[in-house]
């Protein structure tokens, strides 16, 4: 192969890890580093510093579409961002003197944890819950449109919530992935908000969790723009594509097969990480 | 729609705050992508019939670690300095959108906002400044 064929047949990869990503709302970061690790064979470093760029594209690109609908809920991304962005740095930091073949475990972990949550529905909390003191001292409660109107929501359990995201940054830190996973597990089951106003709040959260790694990781090295640049393009070309067809699409379908994907790589990383492959 | 610049303060909400940013996150990451796809073109365009070798971890050179010999690179049309020039460009999308937050709140008069997005703002100035490897 030579650096046109390379930068292709990354471009391809990627793009089609975008599209996946944001058809089935699990972001293409978390199998960018997968593939780039186990079929194209670079080291982790370099793919998670191309991967956690790669989310920072999709995060900003698709913020605007997503404000435009009304759902997210800046305070409390901005609240839970500093969770996030304190928890990003502890991740960058932390995988500068942990062995690559510790990282890869993990990542295959969080894989597999993302697999399982496609094959959960998540159903929005019940209406008319009492007021959470910490929410309302913050502002974090809000509305968001539905069929019938602008509907209210209250926020729960900050603390956990915030607790919970930071450990989202951490893996994000950690992996260059955008930990959406995590990020809706504290919104949805802790923090009690609505399906939609969580996703597009995390999706807003994503980036900017990212962009407080991406300064380690540039001063350390890990972003080669050799490799970053098919895959940024890529992975961002796939997500607007995505999101273009997406009203069309059998997304349940989609879900299962990628989510079948996903641990399958999950399972391949464990392994080679136990190997000391990595 | 209430983003009416005569009357500052009292008229600004969560609502147009929020178009404002997301049209301003769209465009930058519409030049980022532009930037990264000219310098990438003409790498491949330079570059020999031998890929990089990604397997061996070696590191980036000095040149293409840190903001300020990025910018040097870039300006010097270098190919790799403009991707990764780019790629710069793609980090500050987010940290833009912050820095505007922080101007959102305070038009609302919000201040507990104001102080926990600079803290936010903070942070992402300092990772991507510091000189010191953290």
């Amino acid at each position: 192969m030579n650096t046109l064929e390379f930068t292709l047949v990354i471009a391809l990869g990627s793009f089609l890890a975008g599209m996946l990503g944001s058809l089935t709302g699990l972001g293409g970061g978390v199998v960018i580093v997968p593939l780039l690790t186990l079929v194209f064979g670079v080291d982790i470093r370099y793919a998670i510093g191309a991967s956690l760029v790669s989310v920072i594209a999709t995060s900003s690109g698709a913020a605007a579409a997503y404000l435009r609908e009304g759902y997210s809920n800046m305070r409390v991304g901005m609240f839970l961002e500093i969770a996030t962005t304190v928890g990003a740095v502890s991740g960058a930091f932390l995988a500068g003197y942990l062995h690559t073949s510790i990282i890869a475990i993990v990542f295959g972990l969080v894989l597999l944890y993302s697999a399982y949550t496609t094959t959960q529905t998540l159903a929005d909390p019940p209406a008319g819950m009492a007021p959470d003191r910490i929410a309302t001292v913050l502002r974090l409660d809000g509305t968001y449109p539905s069929s019938d109107g602008l509907k209210s929501y209250r926020v729960r359990n900050v603390p956990i919530g915030f607790g919970l995201m930071y450990v989202a940054g951490v893996l994000s830190g950690l992996l260059g992935i955008g930990s959406g996973a995590v990020k809706v597990l504290a919104m949805d089951q802790a923090m009690k908000i609505p399906f939609k106003v969580s996703t597009t709040t995390s999706n807003f959260m994503i980036g900017v969790t990212a962009a407080a790694s991406a300064g380690i990781y540039l001063r350390r090295g890990y972003i080669d723009p050799g490799l970053a640049m098919p895959v940024t393009l890529g992975v961002l070309a796939g997500a607007l594509v995505g999101a273009k067809i997406l009203p069309g699409a059998k997304v349940r379908t989609l879900r299962i097969v990628f989510g079948v994907v996903i641990a399958a790589l999950a399972v391949e990383m464990i392994y080679q990480g136990v190997r000391g492959k990595m | 729609m209430t983003g009416d610049g005569a009357s500052l303060g009292r008229k600004v909400d969560d609502k147009s705050v929020e178009l404002f940013l997301g049209k301003l996150l769209r465009w930058g990451v519409l030049l980022a992508a532009l930037v990264v796809f000219v310098g990438g073109v003409w790498f491949v365009a330079e570059s020999s019939d031998v890929p990089q070798n990604y397997r061996v971890f070696r590191g980036e050179p000095a040149e293409l670690r840190a903001v300020p010999q990025i910018v040097d690179q870039a300006i010097a049309l270098r190919p790799l300095g403009l991707i990764q020039f780019g790629l710069l460009l793609l980090i500050a999308t987010p940290v833009a959108r912050v820095l505007f937050s922080v101007l959102g709140f305070a038009l609302e008069r919000d201040w507990i906002y104001v102080v926990i997005t600079l803290l936010v703002l903070g942070l992402l100035v300092y990772t991507l400044t510091s000189r010191s490897g953290i």
